[in-house]
């Protein structure tokens, strides 16, 4: 009984630190939008309205309450799920992003599982051989996933891959010709063109996406073989593997089906913690691959000045942030006996 | 009256720490790599109009788009800049926002950790609130809204980079300052009389101090990343500015044919990011005890 009211205690003290976060999540944005020098009036009007026009957008935009007042507005606004319209499309903002978000989702999800299927056997190797040779090239190799400028490396593999060598398609999501062939039903564009059969647009997406997902694949590789190792060496250190082959099992037996096992729920929180993180390379690499997803519409209203799209961009990023942390943390609860 | 022990050799202790830092570091050929590109920066920003063949501002319309070689090194840009030359004098802009950034961040982070660890209770609940809402969001995308709310330029873009990357840092010296707060000197000096301003600033904020220069290290190839890509998405440094990730962004459009334009900047951004992070890795080893004792 105790046990069950300790949990409800918990789990109610998280909602509420999720509610205080997203609360603090929306008046930074609110304060951002509103208070910078950017005029939100002017962005609508152009530069050369008559000043009646700009007060009674000015007014209509209910620029002229004070603060507090506009931001209970904001948040009646954002609770109903409006958002306002993008200036740029005239498009409700939220409409617009939920028919880009797939084009991301599908890059980061083929990206997630580079980036996991070459990390987590690398941290494995790092850590099993720590201090010899292979353990220091995954280091060097994760480190430089690291601190390579996304957005330049995107433009030398497009050079040598696709300009020189011609083995992947070039940017955008599919080549020119097959555009409008397929019909959109579920917007993720492989799902999409298998559903219909049509196994060329299939392959041309495939051949597209390849590129870019494998580069953000490997920079989001270098944190998880960084943790994987350091949660291996942490299993690797403990007196059951030593039992264990004392008992006369074979290493590569010790390592997989005892130390790894171990580790595999502190795997999944933070690979679900690098899929939040890729979105943050997707800004720069849909920019130069011309992907039309979540980063591009972000950067082209960045340019625009399209303020009511940007804000509600970094709001979705910021919920998409707390909803993966929430996540790790439940899946944890759900797949570590110990919390039980 | 005076407690403190003296070190043994001749030189102050800070500088005797250093040196013994460096000299571990320069043991691993990867932090030797990491020392060295970056005493390459210093110096090549320190020195830049001597070791630049060109002005990097000069332009040549006759000589646009040359391949590397023929008296220019790497070649010229789409105005007939020598790349070179722009290359060494954006080393001193990297350095700039690796400066400013460093000198904002450190003492916020440092005031707000340390407060919200020593005072702990509300105080402490309230800040790491607000340090959570910061941390909820890839530091690139929240940099990025505040360049769009305050306009595009290099001193905006470090602006926000400040901004961004000040929660770490408090995470850091509130962590440290809640296992100062129950030591006998605080109390000691608690019942001296000593205000709380007192205590954080005199008492908690040196013994925190050094963890956090390591962590602005670590940080700080987080930084350049996000700076060159702000200069890159054309939020950051202006034209004719010679940022680094600005150079690639007005070389895009030219990469197909003239590769130079954008493979010479990024190295060096690659460059620094790496040796920032190899340093950080380094230190890391230097300064962890249970690393030390485990070799």
């Amino acid at each position: 009984m105790s046990q069950r009211r300790i949990r409800f205690y918990g789990a109610a003290g998280q909602i509420g630190t999720i509610a205080v976060t997203l609360l603090g999540l929306l008046l930074l944005t609110f304060f951002i939008g509103r208070l910078m020098p950017a005029d939100p009036v002017r962005a609508i009007v152009g530069e050369d309205a008559t000043r009646e026009t700009y007060e009674q957008v000015y007014r209509s935009l209910g620029l002229d309450r004070p603060l507090w007042e506009q931001f209970f507005y904001y948040l009646g606004d954002v609770f109903t799920g409006n958002f306002g319209t993008s200036i740029r499309t005239g498009q409700p903002v939220i409409q617009d992003i939920l028919h880009v978000m797939p084009a991301t989702i599908e890059l980061a999800t083929f990206a997630i599982l580079i980036g996991a299927g070459l990390g987590v056997p690398l941290g494995v190797l790092a850590a099993v051989n720590k201090d010899r040779w292979p353990d220091h090239v995954v280091r060097v190799f994760s480190l430089f996933g690291h601190s390579m400028p996304i957005f330049w490396t995107g433009m030398i593999a497009l050079i040598v891959f696709y300009a020189h060598l011609g083995l992947v398609g070039g940017s955008g999501r599919m080549d020119q010709f097959y555009i409008g062939l397929v019909e959109e039903r579920t917007g993720f564009l492989l799902i999409d063109s298998l559903m219909a059969g049509e196994l060329d647009v299939f392959w041309s997406a495939v051949n597209h996406i390849i590129l870019p997902a494998a580069l953000l694949g490997y920079s989001s590789s270098a944190y998880i073989t960084r943790m994987t190792r350091s949660f291996m060496l942490d299993q690797l250190g403990q007196e059951y593997v030593t039992t264990a082959r004392v008992k006369g099992l074979s290493r590569s037996q010790t390592i997989w089906q005892h130390a790894f096992i171990n580790i595999r729920v502190q795997l999944v929180t933070i690979i679900a913690l690098a899929y939040g993180s890729l979105l943050e390379g997707a800004v720069l690499i849909e920019t130069v691959f011309a992907w039309p997803g979540f980063g591009q519409y972000l950067t082209s209203n960045l340019i625009t000045g399209d303020m009511n799209a940007v804000m509600t961009c970094v709001l979705i990023v910021g919920v998409i942030f707390i909803g993966l942390n929430l996540l790790s943390d439940v899946l944890y609860r759900i797949f570590d006996p110990r919390t039980r | 009256m005076d407690a403190r022990v003296q070190p043994t050799s001749r030189l102050p202790a800070p500088i005797q720490a250093l040196k013994n830092i460096v000299l571990f570091l320069l043991k691993s050929p990867t932090s030797t790599f990491g020392l060295f590109v970056l005493a390459l920066l210093v110096l090549m920003a320190a020195f830049a109009p001597l070791i630049a063949t060109h002005d990097p501002y000069a332009q040549d319309l006759a000589n646009t788009l040359q391949a590397p070689g023929n008296g220019h090194l790497f070649g010229t840009d789409e105005l007939g800049r020598d790349i070179f030359s722009r290359l060494v004098f954006g080393a001193r802009i990297t350095l700039t926002i690796i400066f400013l950034v460093s000198i904002v961040v450190g003492p916020i982070g440092l005031v707000i950790g340390t407060t919200a660890g020593y005072l702990g209770g509300k105080v402490d609940t309230v800040m790491m609130r607000i340090t959570d809402i910061f941390l909820s969001f890839p530091s690139l995308i929240l940099s990025l809204a505040f360049v769009a709310a305050l306009g595009p330029s290099l001193n905006n873009a470090i602006i926000a980079i400040a901004l961004t990357s000040w929660p770490p840092i408090a995470r850091l010296a509130r962590a440290e300052a809640m296992t100062f707060r129950k030591a006998d000197y605080i109390s000691a000096a608690r019942l001296q009389g000593a205000s709380a301003t007192r205590i954080i600033f005199k008492s908690i904020m040196p013994m925190c101090l050094p963890s956090v220069l390591i962590r602005l290290t670590l940080n700080m190839a987080t930084v350049i990343l996000t700076a060159a890509g702000l200069g890159f998405l054309g939020l950051g440094a202006q034209p004719p500015l010679p940022e680094w990730g600005a150079m690639i962004a007005t070389g895009r459009k030219y990469m197909l044919d003239s590769w130079w334009l954008v493979t010479f900047p990024g190295i060096s951004i690659l460059s620094v990011s790496l040796a920032f992070n190899l340093l950080g890795d380094g230190l890391r080893d230097a300064l962890d005890p249970k690393q030390v004792n485990r070799r």
